[in-house]
């Protein structure tokens, strides 16, 4: 029996498993299904800086001085116009700083600025006037972002103000005035050009982990379903090396979780508008090296135990622990020492920083060839390991 | 060893401490039926599995059709068929998928096997439903794609675990008609194993009995049979329609009855010994205020032979039963509560 005859005997085993799954209506419609649920939770649950919109936000405007003389409505209508720029705030009035307090209480609105009662006469006195900003204290991270955002928002308009005031009062240029005001032009940017939105980040990471929840529901059921109902005999039974029976489930569900991989991708670029920096030909490459090291140890695993019920336990005990250690949501240098230990040993921890380096930053090879390499030696370890537990598995 | 289809030597399959299969040494010769007559868990399958080189054995060695099951698998592989207790066959495959599958583990070439596929959907009569995913057929149906299966390598020794279980009369009797048809036609050596009686006794060319992993008899169902009358035992059966719990223990405690079988709510089975066996029984039934509607001698069947076999050791082993965590064979109980 050759190496040919080995070969053509695993791409039947495989085609058998393939055309097992493709004839699962339900499971092909999950394939699509489960990527597109992680996406929206991942991608809406998490908030970010650059997708903020429309949040409500509510004003009192204390100021005694009212009409066409109060400061305080000039403030007001230069927030209005700034923000129907932006449309980040959905801005609505309220009479008095309980009604704030209240409206944010009854979850009406996120966040409230009121305006102190000596607005205006502060200001025309050459003080300080006062701006308060109401944070809801029961949603920390959207109400750091909102406060951030309304100082900015509040000292840009201060600025433009002062630069006004310098112009009339001097007649010196606008320029030069704004200068004085605030000498310092301060720019964030990033390597690649275009504001990043927060699904860039998460995709890879998904992409990764879809691929491996859905290797590690489809292995137990490749393998330890099929010893348990006594097909898997029939193909020991048969003249068939057991490399070619490896070989057959291996292709078989790598190519399935390359399919998921490349469903992810899509949907994150057509739904989701992520722009990939990188070759999508790389990202492919990276996918499949870590394919490989799932499968590999989803054999491993599945070898060890007698029934799909069990495999599938221990699959998900792993699955999770993993999911969080290798940076899908959070990124890893964020983690405490001994989980960033952890996250070393795990095979999508690389998997997923090359993706993200790939597709965020749009990085070639040279960039991320150290994770490439370890992914390579994980995926011949684990695949290795695992044909050697099959082999002791297959004797019982 | 030219017409030797199998020869087995010591052969023993432990699991832990629980021995599957105890020392089993027999030979079988081309072109013969060999049956394997045991209750459940009697180390029948684990004996094919070991054959099949789907299980390796502890100590001992075996071949098959030439070859030896420990060093040369893939050869033993080439020339077997398995029918397994568990049918093996995915359900979301068609018919002709499932046997095209296997056909090309087993490098049949192609127009080949499309020439053989469809000859074998033929005689079972299935080619109307070739094209139909198996999850959708009856367990009958099911069974009869799962042993054409085996047949697709057209293999010298075929394997039949337990062929008939779970099936309808209808369907238990055409495969063992079709299971009869393969061994006179193409004179294919089959290993059957089965715990209905019956179904050995008409099929077999030869019958081991297997009770706890050791054989206890080998020979033809006839000279089975002979073992119990040759042994100067009759098989009294009564019809009493007043049957008591006394009146059993009352036969039981005889010096000629051997074994006391309760059938039904009339009918009692008693093995027994001696010229005066069948006097000393009546007066027994008799003499506990039984009625006797009828009694006759009955021919021995394999049953019988079994109980014989096996019935004074049962309730000796049932006692280390309790020290070995593999269940043991239901029917191995069944024949205990009868005998008492």
């Amino acid at each position: 029996m050759g190496a040919r005859s080995g070969i053509r005997h695993a791409l039947w085993i495989a085609w058998k498993d393939l055309l097992d799954i493709s004839r699962n209506r339900m499971g092909l419609v999950m394939l699509i299904l489960m990527p597109l649920f992680m996406m929206g939770m991942v991608g809406y649950i998490f908030p970010s800086n650059s997708g903020m919109s429309n949040v409500p936000v509510a004003i009192a405007n204390l100021d005694a001085v009212q009409g066409n003389a109060s400061l305080s409505t000039k403030f007001v209508a230069q927030l209005e116009a700034l923000n129907n720029k932006t449309g980040m705030m959905d801005l609505s009035t309220v009479g008095s700083a309980a009604d704030v307090k209240s409206n944010i209480q009854n979850g009406q609105q996120s966040a409230g600025i009121i305006i102190g009662s000596n607005f205006t006469s502060n200001l025309k006195t050459g003080k300080q006037a006062d701006v308060t900003i109401v944070n809801d204290q029961s949603n920390p991270q959207t109400a750091s972002l909102i406060q951030t955002q309304l100082t900015q928002v509040i000292q840009q308009m201060g600025t433009q103000t002062a630069t006004y005031g310098l112009n009339q009062t001097y007649k010196t240029p606008l320029n030069y005035s704004l200068a004085q005001v605030a000498p310092y032009n301060v720019q964030a940017t990033g390597i690649v050009p275009g504001q990043t939105n927060y699904f860039e980040f998460v995709a890879p990471g998904i992409m990764g982990m879809v691929v491996m929840m859905s290797l590690m529901t489809g292995l137990p059921h490749a393998i330890s379903f099929e010893r348990e109902v006594g097909t898997l005999d029939g193909m020991l039974a048969a003249p068939v090396h057991r490399m070619s029976i490896l070989g057959g489930k291996v292709i078989a569900q790598t190519t399935r979780g390359m399919m998921q991989g490349i469903i992810v991708l899509t949907l994150s670029i057509v739904l989701f508008g992520v722009v990939v920096q990188g070759s999508i030909a790389l990202i492919l490459g990276i996918l499949l090296l870590g394919v490989f090291s799932l499968v590999g140890l989803g054999i491993l695993i599945t070898s060890f135990t007698s029934t799909e019920e069990t495999a599938t336990m221990i699959m998900m005990t792993l699955t999770f622990p993993m999911m969080f250690l290798s940076g899908v949501f959070f990124p890893i240098s964020q983690m405490p020492q001994f989980m960033q230990v952890i996250a070393q040993f795990l095979p999508l921890t690389y998997a997923i920083s090359a993706l993200r380096q790939v597709v965020v930053l749009g990085v070639g090879v040279q960039a991320i060839s150290r994770d490439i390499f370890i992914l390579f030696g994980f995926g011949i370890v684990l695949l290795s390991a695992a044909l050697l537990a099959f082999e002791r598995a297959m004797k019982r | 060893m030219a017409d030797v289809a199998i020869k087995a030597t010591n052969l023993v399959k432990k699991f832990r401490d629980f021995v599957a299969v105890d020392h089993l040494s027999f030979e079988v010769k081309k072109g013969e039926i060999f049956g394997f007559l045991g209750p459940n868990g009697a180390g029948k399958t684990t004996t094919i599995r070991m054959l099949c080189t789907l299980s390796s054995p502890t100590e001992g060695s075996a071949t098959v059709a030439g070859f030896d099951i420990a060093h040369q698998g893939n050869r033993v592989r080439e020339h077997i068929g398995l029918v397994s207790e568990k049918m093996i066959m995915y359900d979301r495959l068609t018919a002709r998928e499932n046997m095209r599958l296997f056909g090309e583990l087993y490098d049949i070439p192609r127009d080949a096997l499309r020439e053989r596929i469809d000859k074998l959907l033929q005689v079972v009569n299935m080619e109307k439903w070739a094209d139909h995913q198996i999850g959708t057929f009856s367990t009958g149906m099911k069974q009869r794609i799962n042993v054409i299966r085996a047949l697709l390598n057209e293999p010298e020794i075929l394997f039949l675990d337990e062929p008939t279980l779970g099936l309808d009369p209808q369907s238990t009797n055409e495969i063992r008609d079709f299971a009869r048809s393969i061994n006179d036609d193409a004179g294919t050596t089959i290993i059957l194993t089965t715990h209905a009686m019956a179904e050995a006794d008409m099929l077999c060319d030869r019958i081991s009995i297997v009770d706890y992993g050791k054989i206890v008899a080998l020979d033809t169902p006839s000279n089975l049979k002979k073992v119990i009358t040759g042994a100067d035992t009759s098989v009294i059966e009564l019809d009493v329609p007043n049957i008591t719990p006394t009146l059993v223990s009352d036969i039981q405690s005889l010096s000629c009855t051997q074994t006391v079988t309760v059938e039904d709510e009339t009918h009692i089975k008693v093995h027994a010994s001696g010229d005066e066996s069948c006097d000393n029984v009546i007066d027994a039934v008799r003499s506990g205020a039984g009625q006797i509607r009828s009694i006759r001698n009955v021919e021995p069947t394999l049953e019988d032979v079994f109980l014989y076999l096996t019935g004074h050791e049962v309730r000796a082993q049932v006692a280390d039963k309790v020290t070995t965590k593999e269940p043991r064979s239901r029917h191995g109980a069944r024949v205990q509560s009868r005998i008492r």
